[in-house]
């Protein structure tokens, strides 16, 4: 395996790792800020470095449907979509994951309108974490191409089948260039394999039905299949990590620790806020404070066990969500964390921030201000959810 | 409730997909019907336009005539007598030929 260093943007990753997995068929519709990772893939394209077919659709809802359509028949695909597009999709989202086809999706992270916006917030695939798909969120741009890599053989998994989506941060990991590591294209072909379904409509000498009509004598038992099918996930991601890692010497961690070990108060954070989290972690550990970061990547499946033992022992805990579930409990990573804690019998404080909607900016200064509320914090508030950043 | 003769999610194929070609023949879609096809084998000139137009292929040949309907799978859209040129075919309602 040999490797290279580029300067990259997130989108620019996500082509190139594309370009290497070479899907044969990429049904795509532009949306900002999804917009570059389908240019550079049609530069691909034009210049003859792929044979992906790169269907140029009307709309996002056909995109999806031309996905669906192309898996079914036998196809490896791939496509991205930000915020009001994937909204436009969601109809098919549901079918594809439903009918066990291996699509994989780069969501550029927008938020939905509206009012109409195009900056970062996670509101547009959190509508879709009960759809089926497997979902994992991406710290930067590395992350980005190597989950692009790595979704691949994660959906196309025999005990899997599902449609995997991986998450960056619309312009903050989209839009903004990096220092990125790829691997040479020999290695990532190996790696990937090809795809081989077991049945597929193009298999004209074993003719099957794809999508047919399911009503109340059969279709909630594909329902219990595709839970079964993503919560074989869980064991399946560490063997295939473990086999990535043989693969290109990288460790693939889906739920990262940063300086938890000693750590009493912890902040949980997904995606680019969480690299933001580091540099302020960083700083206040060099002061003595006592904080670490807890990012989880994947979720969906919703690591709950793996996320219980990491917070074992903690003071405080305060989860910050890019994405507000209106009139629920608090955002989605708050409520599944808290959901996970109930079954401890030692339960740390834990407070929700909402954060970032509509791109509003999240700078070290305002996490440093998270840290100091919460260290000040000593019993469990009766307010859990805080809207931080906005003008009252 | 469910049904539990039926096979359970561990042994159906995913994604309800349908791994045998051509099984919409056990699917007896006949007792969607509330209007009978009955043809006036006098007035037939075998033309064969209703065995052409039937989108449920429940008109048979047999000895290249059309030979009755195939009351198993006949939806009794009435498409067939719609279409019939010498107005053969008549549309009965299906409550006069229950027991």
């Amino acid at each position: 395996m040999t490797s290279k260093i580029n300067a990259m943007t997130g989108a620019e990753a996500t082509a190139e790792a594309m370009r290497q997995v070479n899907p044969d068929v990429v049904p795509a519709y532009p949306i900002t800020p999804q917009t570059p990772v389908m240019h550079a893939f049609a530069s691909f394209v034009s210049d003859g470095l792929v044979d992906s077919e790169l269907i140029r659709v009307e709309s996002e809802h056909s995109a999806m449907s031309a996905a669906v359509g192309a898996s079914a028949a036998g196809s490896r695909v791939m496509t991205a979509t930000s915020a009001n597009g994937l909204a436009l999709m969601f109809e098919i989202v549901y079918i594809a994951s439903s009918t066990r086809l291996p699509i994989v999706m780069n969501v550029v992270n927008r938020a939905l309108s509206g009012p109409i916006n195009i900056h970062c917030d996670h509101s547009d695939s959190m509508a879709c974490r009960d759809s089926g798909w497997i979902q994992i969120y991406c710290e930067n741009a590395q992350e980005v191409y190597e989950t692009s890599l790595f979704a691949v053989r994660l959906a196309e998994h025999c005990d899997i089948l599902l449609p995997v989506m991986i998450c960056q941060d619309g312009f903050i990991i989209s839009h903004s260039v990096e220092r990125v590591e790829t691997f040479d294209d020999e290695s990532v072909r190996s790696f990937i394999g090809e795809y081989r379904p077991k049945h597929c409509l193009l298999d004209t000498d074993n003719p099957i039905t794809i999508g047919p009509l399911d009503l109340f004598d059969y279709y909630y038992e594909h329902k219990r299949q595709q839970a079964e099918a993503i919560n074989n996930a869980r064991e399946i991601i560490p063997k295939l990590a473990a086999e990535y890692k043989g693969h290109f010497g990288k460790d693939l961690n889906f739920l990262e620790s940063y300086k938890m070990d000693d750590a009493t108060d912890v902040i949980v954070v997904m995606s680019s806020t969480a690299g933001t989290t580091k540099a302020v972690v960083d700083k206040l550990r060099a002061e003595g404070k006592k904080v670490g970061l807890l990012k989880p990547r994947l979720f969906r499946p919703f690591p709950a066990h793996e996320i219980s033992l990491a917070l074992k022992g903690k003071r405080m805990v305060a989860v910050l969500d890019r994405s507000d579930s209106f009139g629920s409990m608090g955002g989605p990573l708050f409520s599944e964390i808290r959901s996970a804690l109930y079954d401890e019998a030692e339960k740390p404080i834990i407070i929700n921030y909402i954060y970032g909607l509509g791109g509003r900016e999240m700078m070290l200064d305002d996490i440093e201000g998270i840290y100091n509320e919460i260290s000040c914090i000593n019993s469990q508030p009766e307010e859990k959810v805080k809207y931080f950043g906005v003008r009252e | 409730m469910s049904d539990e003769n039926k096979p359970g999610w561990k042994t159906i194929p995913i994604g309800g997909m349908i791994l045998e070609a051509g099984n919409a023949e056990k699917y007896k879609t006949g007792d969607w019907r509330t209007f009978r096809p009955q043809r006036d084998h006098d007035k037939c000139t075998n033309c064969m336009i209703c065995f052409m137009y039937c989108p449920d292929s429940a008109i048979p040949l047999k000895d290249e005539k059309v030979d009755g309907f195939d009351y198993d799978h006949c939806k009794g859209c009435g498409i067939c007598a719609k279409m019939c040129p010498v107005k053969c075919i008549e549309m009965k309602d299906e409550n006069d030929f229950k027991d």
